[in-house]
């Protein structure tokens, strides 16, 4: 392990005064509207304060008052940038709730759908988080990527960002024609653009001394705060949902898991740039074995859950989404729980930042990789 | 013919001119107030299309089309744009400094056009005016264009144009000193302190001093990227960190002026490290071709087109690095600048130092031919040029060693050793014991 130069911030040598800066709910590199309240000595930052609640909807409430198959639309709004990986966690709470028994054909095509979502996630990731390091080069060529993907998901759910894409019991049809083809294509085409990325990232000196080193979490304090996804496994934990809990098809599916060695900055970045290979990987092998046969389970007209309560987590690109649904045994839930990613991950941000550089908050924002619209739901 | 005519047209203008005038208002200023007129306009337009140059170029690079709009190729962006923020209202805000907020641009622009005054864009008519301390001039009023950035970040009266008003001024002050260190050891072999008299001395040598100074380039290049505020090192402006730095409370007109000022800066400082290490306007060829055979004129706009091509291309260099290159951070910059910067300038000077006087010792030792004459810049026969280039290229390696001796322990020089290579783990499938365990500590 390396040592991190922190510098001292109790006492300074010229005793200057602390200067509080506000940063956002307009900022272009919060990432939407959180608002980051900085205490600075200089352009170290002393103590920090995350304001947050400007994007609240009250989504967990509206569940209450709405039947099982008319939250999944408001549940794709949580996460903006991986619509699909939430709309699967709430219809699999449902289905396992109930015991619903859902083809192989359509945990299949969930798998592939919810990989290309995770790809693309981390794509914006990918160019956001260097955009605020200031590579702007990158953003647009992550993007060029995307949009291959947002095509195939505007020709399977009609939509490209907020696209509603199951049902509780399967989908609402089946892939389109050219699904295979389309996804073929973008699997062959995608480890090039990757090489591509990391030739210009990976050995940068720039790079290297903008995100090695910064932002050091422990695996210890990451599973203590609780950080779940890439951050978590950029600390070193072995820990993946989709290999400690499969759900849909990735019990079948040979795939590894990256993990980073000193959870700073740069580990986090590489294994983000990993997890897009190995889903690749997941979404090749899914395709080539994808079966046939009907998308739909046999779903009674009314849903309704047994009495109880029932937590069922899936692995987003972000981390642990989670949700837990308590039912009374009526056609809409008592209370309705998501366990959100981002907004856990955020936590950590105060004891990344502290020490480091403004310019550093920024890269730790990005590394983290927070959507507003699920931190304030 | 009709070539030939407009290359003419110096003289006819100045015999016409003659005919109203006297001699030496003629020569003293009316010609200075056209050639001024012309390098403004000239530079204006540069900057300008340096603008649609740079959308072009970053879109090439980012697989965009870039402007495509207004006119053939979008070639008339830069106007269009310049309108829109002509007509924009010119807000200032409430608890500002209103007169220096209002005067801050103004002498940006001005310090960056100024220098052009004294930048050899060609032989003859071609430069405005030939100061024999040009360089200083140089240096002394690009140096200037801080104090516009401190005065806009103060008077902004936001926190954010403080910042990055602070930054700025730290950054320019820090990057000058190895700047101005740089150029001194090209300044041994062109023996003067005229911007024209070191092209000459590079022409009547047929050499550039790149190749005797390769270090002192790099240097030079680096510090000027460095202070005009440009990627990698646009730390004030940095948009991510600082939102648009010491110009976030400027629009419309007055943010423009910033905006051509930084790129007026840009073209002062290609223009200069042409000047100095590119040859100039001379290039092999041009002077037998025209001058020698009489075309005076064409001589002198041929070597403008040579100027204004060798400085274009370090432009693309420019654009290249910004759209390429992550920011550095505020404290690595500063590390950059006085670690490995100035004491890179300083092993140049010592060097290039001890070259010229080997050269000079060597000249007559055992019948050594080394300098040929000193009257215009160092000249040097073809063996003296062999000593000094190898001593550049010395130079080279030689810095690049003790640069390294004295930054081996520091944490830029060893990023490659501390970062970390991932592990890919293929877990176990179905459903753990517990709760996960820390496979290392990091």
């Amino acid at each position: 392990m390396h040592q991190v130069e922190i510098a001292t911030t109790q006492n300074t040598l010229l005793d200057s005064p602390q200067m509080t800066l506000n940063m956002g709910p307009q900022h272009p590199s919060t990432h939407g509207v959180l608002r980051v309240i900085l205490k600075l000595d200089g352009e170290t930052v002393i103590d920090l304060d995350c304001d947050i609640g400007y994007l609240h909807r009250g989504m967990e409430k509206i569940a209450e008052n709405r039947m099982y198959n008319m939250i999944a639309p408001y549940w794709d709004r949580l996460d903006y940038i991986a619509a699909v990986s939430n709309g699967l966690v709430w219809v699999e709470t449902v289905e396992q709730m109930m015991g619903l028994d859902v083809p192989k054909r359509a945990h299949y095509i969930r798998t592939i759908l919810t990989e290309l979502n995770r790809i693309a996630s981390h794509l914006l990731w990918l160019g956001t988080h260097a955009l605020d390091i200031g590579a702007v080069t990158i953003l647009l060529w992550a993007f060029r990527e995307r949009e291959e993907i947002l095509k195939i998901f505007e020709r399977q759910f009609g939509a490209r960002l907020t696209c509603h894409a199951w049902r509780i019991g399967g989908m609402p049809n089946d892939a389109y024609d050219d699904f295979e083809s389309d996804v073929r294509q973008f699997i062959h085409n995608f480890p090039n653009r990757l090489d591509e990325y990391e030739t210009v990232l990976n050995e940068n000196r720039i790079w290297l001394s903008r995100t090695v080193g910064i932002g050091v979490i422990s695996g210890e304090d990451a599973i203590a705060i609780g950080l779940s996804g890439p951050a978590l496994r950029g600390s070193g934990v072995a820990w993946d949902i989709r290999k400690a809990r499969p759900y849909a098809a990735y019990g079948d599916m040979d795939f590894d898991v990256p993990l980073g060695e000193n959870g700073d900055t740069y580990d986090r970045y590489l294994v983000r740039m990993e997890e897009m290979r190995q889903s690749r990987r997941i979404i090749q092998q899914a395709i080539d074995n994808l079966p046939g046969g009907p998308v739909n389970a046999k779903v009674p007209k009314l849903i309704k859950p047994p009495v109880g309560d029932y937590y069922h987590s899936i692995e987003g690109p972000k981390g642990e989404i989670g949700c837990y649904l308590v039912s009374d045994g009526t056609q809409q839930p008592w209370r309705v729980r998501v366990r959100p990613p981002c907004f856990i991950n955020l936590q950590a941000l105060k004891r990344l930042s502290i020490g480091h550089l403004v310019a550093d908050v920024v890269a730790i924002i990005g590394t983290l990789d927070i959507v507003l619209g699920e931190i304030d739901r | 013919m009709a070539l030939i005519a407009l290359l003419a047209a110096p003289n006819f203008i100045d015999t016409l001119l003659l005919k109203f005038f006297s001699e030496q208002t003629v020569n003293y200023v009316i010609w200075p107030f056209i050639q001024v007129g012309a390098v403004v306009t000239i530079t204006a337009g540069w900057v300008a299309y340096a603008t649609y140059l740079e959308r072009k170029i970053s879109a090439f690079i980012q697989a965009r089309l870039g402007p495509m709009r207004v006119g053939p190729w979008g070639l008339l962006q830069p106007i269009a744009d310049g309108l829109k923020l002509l007509v924009k209202e010119d807000f200032i805000p409430e608890n500002a400094d209103r007169w220096v907020f209002f005067v801050a641009p103004y002498i940006a622009v001005v310090a960056a056009f100024v220098v052009m005054a004294v930048v050899p864009f060609g032989p003859d008519w071609a430069v405005i005016t030939d100061v024999n301390i040009g360089v200083l001039f140089v240096l002394a009023v690009s140096s200037v264009g801080v104090l516009a950035l401190i005065l806009a970040g103060w008077s902004s009266n936001s926190k954010y144009a403080l910042l990055g008003a602070l930054r700025s001024s730290a950054q320019m002050v820090s990057y000058e000193v190895s700047m101005g260190l740089a150029i001194i050891g090209a300044l041994m072999f062109g023996r003067t302190l005229s911007l024209s008299g070191i092209v000459g001395a590079q022409a009547s040598d047929s050499i550039w001093f790149l190749l005797y100074q390769p270090v002192g380039f790099v240097i030079f290049l680096i510090s000027g990227i460095a202070e005009n505020n440009r990627a990698p090192f646009d730390l004030p402006e940095a948009e991510s960190e600082l939102v648009a730095g010491f110009h976030t409370e400027y629009s419309g007109f007055r943010w423009s002026l910033f905006f051509m000022a930084e790129y007026a800066a840009m073209v002062v400082v290609t223009a200069v490290a042409t000047t100095l290490y590119l040859g100039g306007w001379y290039f092999p060829f041009v002077y037998r071709l025209t001058e020698a055979k009489g075309y005076h004129n064409a001589y002198v706009v041929v070597s403008l087109i040579v100027f204004l091509a060798k400085a274009g291309l370090l432009l693309y260099l420019y654009f290249w690095l910004r759209w390429t290159l992550p920011r550095f951070r505020y404290d690595q910059l500063m590390d950059l600048g006085w670690k490995w910067m100035l004491p890179a300038a300083l092993i140049n000077i010592v060097v290039s130092a001890i070259g010229v006087g080997t050269l000079q010792g060597l000249d007559g030792w055992h019948g050594m031919d080394t300098i040929r004459s000193v009257t215009s810049g160092l000249g040097l026969t073809p063996t003296g040029k062999v000593i000094a280039i190898a001593f550049g290229v010395a130079n080279l390696f030689l810095t690049a060693g003790i640069l390294s001796l004295i930054n081996w322990r520091s944490r830029d020089f060893n990023l490659k050793k501390q970062r970390s290579k991932i592990r890919l783990v293929d877990l176990p499938k179905g459903k753990p014991a517990v709760a996960p365990v820390a496979v290392s500590e990091p």
